[in-house]
């Protein structure tokens, strides 16, 4: 396909679709309306099926329902609809059913409002629903990289049977780039006979998709299982962007929409003289710890930089860095974004201080 | 004169013994869905989703795949792995609190959206897995460990009648309310049954079967006492009857 202006929304669902997703259930909320909209458009011609659920907690019950049988399914909502779908995220993770889950984020607690915000990321990766589990947490920065990722969760979710998510939030949504879209060749069959419901026939046998074990000992079995196989996920599927970190005297820590503004401000800072560079988490689960080892000697600093009052990504960040450096925030929360500017004065004042 | 072979055990039911109290019908109703698919030659191609409630191992008692969901939310897997696999049989099998109380939303959706689906409801009015709560079907002045006055109507109001509200719907193809607390009432039950799974084999939308069911545990009866309970105190609110049927 050559490369087209789309919408991001668009974007991720065109994506979607070429990577096998022919079965999509969701729910109507602001910013992610087009994805569920471009879905009804646009399945019936790949031979699929748009269904739109009555609740997230319907969604995500139906995708549960749906991700059972092998088939590749997809649901997508924005951050108090993502609330809604923890209870089913916690059942679908001990199940180890594969789903894709697409979130644009907006600003919060409560119903917020409608604008881009990155205060999901501990609802992401700690878990929002109830249990020892996780999720892989995919979070672009562009929207070519929002299709390639969300391709990518697919591969993924097959692979490890489990949920992954693209963390997104209101600008990746509603902004337009240039996208090539291409099928993605599945790793695993599209249809996989093995564990799929549906499929005694083939398989000479049945298959429980449960989501329970009363034997406390075959439960702590499980749960050991989830945790290797997370532990598997840590070791390989770690991705990250270095920016100018080679002398860098301050490191950025930023994902997503808010490590855009930082490119701007660290190449007009360089200008300028001040060596600053930037870490950017791709995956957000599994954390990129690998991607903060090793610093060059030249890190004096390090300046958390998100869309969120609370800055959720700092823990993780420290974790993965040992403690060991002096560390800031800046950002801006509510669904406002931090400018260019602004990020420029905070990384001169983390300089200066 | 050659043996001649009346009966057989189902060859869906995994013959392990249930967990069920002695005197619940929650067996015989497993028996009866057992039998459908049986008889309807789709072991292969069914699905079925066990509730969360006493029901909740049924999956250890019938050979079919199975998914388990959770509180409420089978209706919503059901129409999730329907839309994917319309060539397989997938039934819900839910209690009354699972179906009218957490899963109200779910269950009605469901059913107005239509698509070929089998919902079994069985009614016992009380939770029975979480030790007899008061439900949605729990009738007025019945007893229960939240309700240990009876339920009254000023606080709760009146038991929901699901078949009854199910069927101001236009879309659904079938709903029939049952009973299993006597022989002739069961095989009524079975004939009811065997129904709203073959509409799914013939594609002739949702069919839905509110089954009467005992809890003696709960109820704090003898079995034999819990079935004519059913038949004296629970007929009288929760009629028997065919509600839609689209053949007829």
């Amino acid at each position: 396909m050559p490369k087209m202006l789309m919408k991001g929304t668009e974007a991720i669902a065109e994506a979607a679709i070429q990577a096998g997703c022919h079965h999509f259930f969701g729910y109507p909320i602001t910013p992610q309306n087009e994805i569920p909209e471009y879905m009804s458009a646009h399945l019936p011609e790949v031979g699929g099926l748009f269904t739109q659920a009555e609740s997230e907690v319907a969604s995500i019950n139906m995708v549960m329902g749906a991700g059972s049988t092998g088939y590749r399914v997809m649901t997508t909502s924005s951050s108090p609809g993502i609330s809604l779908m923890a209870e089913g995220m916690s059942y679908i993770s001990f199940a180890e059913i594969p789903v894709v889950i697409v979130n644009v984020s907006r600003g919060g607690p409560g119903l917020g409002n409608i604008l881009p915000s990155q205060s999901d990321y501990y609802q992401a990766t700690k878990g929002a629903g109830h249990g020892d589990y996780n999720i892989i947490v995919l979070a672009p920065n562009n929207l070519q990289e929002a299709v390639d990722l969300t391709q990518d969760a697919f591969d993924m979710s097959q692979k490890y049977r489990m949920i992954a998510m693209i963390l997104s939030d209101g600008f990746m949504g509603q902004m337009m780039e240039a996208v090539e879209i291409n099928p993605r060749k599945a790793e695993d069959p599209v249809v996989n006979k093995d564990w799929g419901l549906g499929f005694m026939k083939e398989r000479g046998k049945r298959h429980l998709a449960l989501s329970m074990q009363l034997n406390p000992d075959m439960c702590e079995a499980h749960n050991i299982h989830l945790q290797a196989k997370y532990a598997k996920i840590k070791e390989n599927e770690q991705r990250w962007e270095h920016y100018m970190l080679d002398d860098a005297e301050l490191v950025i820590s930023s994902y997503g929409t808010t490590s855009r503004i930082c490119y701007s401000a660290i190449l007009n800072l360089r200008e300028a003289g001040y060596r600053v560079g930037m870490i950017r988490p791709i995956t957000l689960w599994p954390f990129p710890a690998k991607g903060f080892e090793n610093l060059p000697k030249s890190v004096k600093k390090i300046l958390d930089i998100e869309m969120s009052a609370s800055f959720q990504m700092l823990d993780d960040v420290k974790l993965a860095t040992g403690c060991k450096y002096p560390y800031e925030t800046f950002g801006r929360s509510g669904g406002n974004a931090p400018s260019v500017r602004e990020v420029e004065d905070a990384c001169k004042k983390a300089l200066k201080n | 004169m050659g043996e001649n072979k009346v009966f057989s055990v189902s060859k869906v039911w995994k013959g392990v013994q249930s967990h069920y109290c002695p005197g619940c019908t929650h067996g015989i109703i497993h028996r009866l869905v057992c039998e459908a698919i049986d008889e309807l030659g789709i072991q292969d191609r069914t699905i079925g989703i066990a509730p969360v409630g006493c029901s909740v191992l049924m999956h250890a008692y019938l050979d079919v795949d199975f998914i388990e969901a959770a509180h409420g939310r089978a209706p919503a897997v059901a129409t999730g792995m329907k839309a994917v696999r319309p060539d397989c049989m997938v039934f819900a099998y839910q209690g009354d609190g699972d179906l009218a109380s957490i899963g109200m939303g779910e269950i009605v959706h469901a059913v107005n959206r239509g698509r070929p689906l089998t919902f079994i409801f069985v009614n016992n009015a009380i939770y029975g897995m979480t030790g007899g709560q008061m439900a949605p079907t729990t009738l007025i002045g019945q007893k229960a460990t939240t309700a240990p006055r009876g339920r009254d109507i000023p606080t709760y109001g009146y038991p929901i009648g699901m078949s009854e509200m199910l069927a101001k719907l236009k879309t659904p193809a079938y709903i029939e309310r049952v009973t299993v607390a006597q022989p002739k009432y069961i095989m009524k039950a079975k004939q009811a049954i065997l129904k709203a799974f073959r509409n799914q084999v013939e594609n002739k939308g949702v069919s839905f079967v509110e089954v009467l069911s005992t809890c003696p545990t709960n109820w704090g009866k003898l079995p034999l006492d819990a079935c004519k309970w059913v038949i004296d105190a629970m007929m009288p609110e929760y009629p028997l009857g065919v509600f839609r049927d689209f053949d007829a």
